[in-house]
């Protein structure tokens, strides 16, 4: 029998995270290397809509695995429903978008096979017969080739971004209803909510002048403004800025506030942690200010400025308003 | 509460860092200090102390240069560590990690665990989640806000874009926390005098060697990440280089 990798695909609410398709993306580009069948997993309650989304892609089967006590995700009850699956379908390889939900169970659910996940992979491929992932680490100072030896299934999550959701290959395959099994359920969950409506959409702003932690004080943020104000951009800021209360949350750019695009995103005394890369990475232009040469953010940045920021910013500001004058 | 804090030392934010020799794990001489989502669980620790009385134990795996972590932790107010040191646990995977800790608390009992979400180093973001499962607790990743409710606990967990969740747990957990949960106190003089006093118990490898098992994720190679991007380095004085700049911005980019 050939092998399978399953991907667990991420809903919420009976709406697919689109994330999914990078995965099953990616799934489909091992596909290719080894030969295996791609096959997918949907857990949840009332799951048709989704699953019939998933099934329009080039893969073998959509499992939709439903049960009344996984209407809301808790660890228990996907692990539990994922194990059982798992255990009687014995897939070679789980690959699963690493979202906070992923992070949350996937690694337990490995553990429940005494195999450990490879977390946040961005890439992998099957070379001599074994299978290597490609991982950041060193908050993406360096990338790192990780072996995994394991008798049983083994199990990986991917980075958004990883593989383009939109080069999916495009299909029909079965869906199959499976009741799931969930035993003892020990968390309570409410429902998701959000802290106040955010009153500033980064998402749709055409300039961004981001500041990172070598803007070093609270005090030098207006330095930053003012350069954003003189571009007629939008401020934001990468997550301890935000911690520390020198910018509100909803200026956050990153993993876990707002995802941007823009024309141009100006990145001030920013190192590029992969958690603040994801949010921003689709930028049209990306210009970074860091004094650290070796700053992870200038590899995926259009031009590169190493250098003081505290003397390149307020030269700038004057520039660009000469230039605009 | 009994509360234990798994904690790591990383290299500085801005170490300078460079490959070892078989390009597998980066050179030891750099600067290290503790990974902050770790300082935060910790600050958590001690204002539940604070609040709800009880105990704070820090842990920390790694070489002896590791014990720093633990030395400020107990400035700041924890009371007492324990030590896994050896040059070994810095290339365990994390279920490994967690199989250390696990066997090195067997004879305790915490009420909660808590851990950073995840390390600056390798980034896995499992150590919690693993402990959680190989006690056999109930857990829950990325946590914001903790409060008492009904003999078990009440946290908020942060989801993305923005949600967030409350869940209801019963004790003992294992949590998770997201950096930003509060604010980092410093150490005061009067900590860091007593924190010399302060019990730390040292545990060696042999002592946890047998909950071990082998490494299932190895490190084949460690390179610096392959440029997807055409990038132009701009130089100069700040006036040159803002003039060069305004020049892309306004004949490239388009943006002015």
């Amino acid at each position: 029998m050939a092998e399978t990798i399953l991907v667990v695909v991420e809903q919420r609410e009976g709406k697919l995270n689109r994330v999914s398709f990078e995965t099953l993306a990616g799934a489909q580009a091992l596909a290719k290397q080894t030969g295996w069948t791609v096959e997918a997993a949907v857990v949840g309650s009332n799951l048709a809509a989704v699953a019939a989304e998933v099934a329009k892609t080039a893969i073998a089967k959509v499992y939709a695995i439903e049960g009344p006590a996984l209407a809301q995700y808790t660890p228990d009850g996907f692990v539990a429903s994922l194990k059982t699956f798992i255990e009687a379908n014995k897939p070679r390889l789980v690959l699963l978008p690493h979202t906070y939900q992923v992070r949350d169970f996937a690694p337990k659910l490995a553990a429940s096979f005494g195999a450990v996940l490879v977390s946040d992979a961005v890439g992998a491929k099957f070379e001599g017969g074994k299978l290597q992932f490609t991982r950041l680490m060193f908050q993406g100072k360096f990338s790192a080739d990780v072996s995994v030896a394991s008798d049983g299934p083994l199990f990986a999550s991917f980075q958004t971004g990883a593989y383009r959701g939109d080069q999916v290959e495009a299909g029909e395959s079965p869906v199959e209803f499976v009741a799931a099994a969930t035993g003892e359920i020990r968390t309570k969950p409410e429902a998701p909510f959000q802290e106040a409506k955010q009153a500033v959409d980064l998402s749709q702003a055409e300039i961004i002048v981001s500041v990172g932690r070598g803007i070093k004080e609270q005090k030098n943020i207006e330095m930053a403004k003012t350069l954003a104000d003189a571009l007629g951009g939008e401020i934001a800021a990468s997550r301890p800025i935000c911690d520390a209360g020198w910018l509100p949350m909803e200026r956050q750019v990153g993993s876990s506030g707002q995802t941007v695009s823009p024309k141009l995103y100006l990145a001030l005394g920013i190192s590029g942690a992969i958690q603040h890369i994801v949010g921003m990475k689709g930028s049209r232009n990306i210009i970074a200010i860091n004094k650290d040469a070796e700053a992870p953010i200038f590899e995926i940045a259009d031009v590169a400025v190493v250098g003081n920021l505290f003397e390149i910013v307020p030269a700038l500001t004057e520039e660009i308003k000469k230039a605009k004058a | 509460m009994k509360i234990l804090v798994c904690m790591k030392q990383v290299p500085q934010k801005d170490a300078p860092l460079k490959l070892n020799e078989s390009a597998t794990w980066v050179r030891e001489d750099v600067g290290y200090e503790v990974n902050e989502p770790d300082a935060y669980a910790l600050e958590e620790a001690l204002r539940q102390k604070e609040k709800n009385g009880g105990e704070v134990v820090v842990i920390t795996a790694g070489p002896a240069r590791a014990q720093q972590v633990l030395r400020e932790a107990l400035a700041k107010g924890a009371d007492r560590a324990i030590h896994l040191e050896d040059d070994r646990f810095v290339t365990l995977d994390a279920f490994n990690i967690a199989r250390a800790f696990a066997e090195a608390i067997k004879d305790e009992a915490f009420d909660l665990i808590l851990t950073g979400l995840q390390s600056d180093d390798f980034g896995y973001a499992q150590t919690g989640v693993l402990l959680a499962e190989l006690k056999g607790w109930a857990h829950a990743t990325i946590i914001m806000h903790i409060e008492g409710k009904d003999g078990g606990i009440r946290v908020k967990r942060e989801l993305e874009s923005g949600f967030f969740q409350f869940v209801d747990m019963p004790l003992p957990s294992v949590l998770t926390i997201q950096s930003g949960i509060n604010k980092l106190r410093y150490a005061t003089l009067i900590g860091i005098k007593q924190a010399k006093n302060k019990p730390l118990r040292k545990v060696s490898f042999d002592e946890v060697a047998s909950a071990l098992r082998p490494n299932q994720l190895t490190i084949e190679r460690l390179y610096v990440p392959k440029k997807t991007k055409q990038t132009e380095v701009i130089q100069g004085s700040a006036q040159d280089v803002a003039k060069k700049l305004v020049a892309k911005l306004r004949d490239e980019m388009r943006v002015l």
